[in-house]
């Protein structure tokens, strides 16, 4: 028979901490900064297959870092979340609100309950009209931790430094090649290498797009706009 | 033995990309045919009704049209219902039959696109979404045996062969193919019999639109339950276009002006058709 063990509550909840803060540690980062004509997520990721990056509803993106299946998991269950609530109420009633909540409550039981946490962190954005409503964006941590953020976000291995980059940069009403720059810039500010348009997955929530405001720019895009291009 | 079965269910969810079977699980009730099901005919006499809608090929693709009335019996119950629905960016919906089974069908064949759209990160091919209408309809069978069927026409513009494409179906979700034209709803034989003189192969924007109008308001001219041409009040049929650069709307000015040709024709010649 084994013997009985007994582990504190908060030890079992520091080492469950540690371990998925170690996991999205050893990821890339991603960051987005709200600009001019809606919101800009740029992603170092080098496949231009396995997505960080993508479409939930008609206004609102997700973002995840850390563990690739936990996440896509997230993102899947965020689509039929909007998708259900759509289509039972109205396109207007999906909001990025009610899926960060949802995520957190999922993210937290998850860390509570079971022996593995996730190692993810994922953002849920929501692009606002030009005139009314503002644009939102909710991070939310591998707990169940949801934080609303303005302006910018970054998360991933190096999010700090990121943050800290932005903080010091961050323009308001920037255009999106001046975002973008800005963008690529921060999720370089810890590596010694520049990142090229391989390097990078961007997609934009653009306002000015008819209902589906969510939009990828493709790496012949991306080249002209990072002022990289042949 | 369980650890395998338990392995399979979470599998077969993973790999599962349908909104319909994603509403099946969470709301059952929202899916159609569910809910209390009649079981007399008396709905079909005091239900609105769709009357016609037609999709004929021209050269780019698609055209597809129809009329804006809804009729419930003997009576008008809308001058302004659309039959013509985008359902993703290639291809649309044109209904016929109960039209509130068939709006709510068309809605739900439009989320189910886009949540595959979504999901897999790629469009389904026209054969899958032709597929995947064809058993929404199968599900609101007995509702159809008892005079609330919806038979919609499906038509888009397939990528892989670079051709537009059109299918009907049957109250059992039966799937038919059709070549180069088709009409559905009360006026659907009257609209064929037109289409059967006016079709030409290859058309051009303009002679198709001209030839599904023409094909219109002969419904119209003939079948009770079909709205022709409303210059009092500013109604006309519904058009759209679906081609390799997307699902296109004719705008309202332009039917209005080849309504008014036809119509004008058909007055100097002293033939009402």
């Amino acid at each position: 028979m084994p013997l009985p063990y007994y582990v504190s509550p908060e030890q079992m909840m520091k080492d469950k901490a540690e371990y998925a803060r170690k996991g999205i540690a050893r990821g890339r980062s991603i960051v987005t900064l709200e600009y001019r004509d809606g919101i800009l997520l740029v992603a170092e990721n080098p496949s231009s297959l396995l997505h960080k990056v993508s479409e939930i509803y008609d206004r609102i993106a997700f973002a995840g870092v850390g563990k690739y299946n936990e996440f896509e998991n997230l993102r899947i269950a965020g689509i039929r979340h909007a998708d259900v609530k759509g289509y039972s109420y109205s396109r207007g009633d999906v909001t990025a609100k009610a899926l960060a909540n949802a995520y957190s409550q999922a993210l937290g039981n998850i860390f509570t309950q079971d022996i593995k946490p996730f190692e993810v962190e994922v953002l849920v954005a929501e692009v606002g009209d030009a005139n009314g409503a503002k644009s939102e964006i909710y991070h939310i941590l591998y707990d169940g931790t949801i934080e609303d953020e303005h302006n910018y976000a970054a998360m991933g291995g190096q999010a700090d430094e990121i943050r800290r980059f932005l903080k010091d940069h961050y323009q308001a009403g920037s255009t999106l090649e001046e975002s973008l720059q800005l963008g690529v810039r921060a999720l370089s500010v810890t590596q010694n290498k520049t990142l090229s348009e391989r390097d990078l997955e961007v997609a934009v929530l653009d306002r000015t797009k008819e209902r589906r405001k969510f939009r990828r720019i493709p790496p012949e895009a991306l080249s002209q706009l990072l002022g990289t291009a042949k | 033995m369980m650890n395998d079965e338990r392995w399979l269910n979470l599998f077969n969810d993973y790999a599962n990309s349908s909104f319909v079977d994603a509403l099946r699980r969470q709301s059952p009730h929202l899916l159609p045919g569910a809910g209390p099901r009649p079981e007399t005919r008396e709905a079909e006499a005091v239900v609105p009704h769709g009357t016609t809608v037609l999709a004929i090929r021209y050269r780019d693709g698609v055209i597809m049209a129809g009329d804006r009335q809804a009729t419930a019996g003997y009576q008008v119950a809308s001058r302004r219902i659309e039959k013509i629905f985008k359902s993703d960016d290639l291809s649309g919906v044109g209904i016929a039959g109960a039209a509130g089974p068939a709006m709510e069908m068309a809605k739900l064949f439009q989320t189910e696109l886009e949540h595959y759209e979504k999901v897999e990160g790629d469009n389904l091919s026209l054969e899958g979404k032709a597929n995947k209408l064809g058993q929404m309809i199968r599900m609101n069978l007995q509702a159809a045996m008892m005079g609330l069927a919806v038979v919609p026409i499906f038509a888009g513009f397939d990528e892989k062969v670079g051709v537009g494409r059109l299918f009907k179906y049957d109250i059992t979700g039966g799937r038919y193919e059709e070549k180069d034209y088709d009409a559905q709803g009360s006026g659907s034989k009257d609209a064929r019999d037109a289409l059967k003189k006016l079709w030409r192969r290859d058309m051009g924007r303009e002679d198709a639109l001209r030839c599904a109008l023409e094909s219109l308001i002969d419904a119209a001219d003939e079948d009770v339950g079909t709205g022709g041409p409303d210059f009092v009040r500013g109604i006309f049929p519904t058009v759209k276009t679906i081609s390799r650069s997307g699902f296109g709307e004719v705008p309202d000015d332009e039917v209005r002006r080849v309504c008014e040709a036809i119509l004008g024709e058909r007055t100097k010649i002293g033939n009402g058709g």
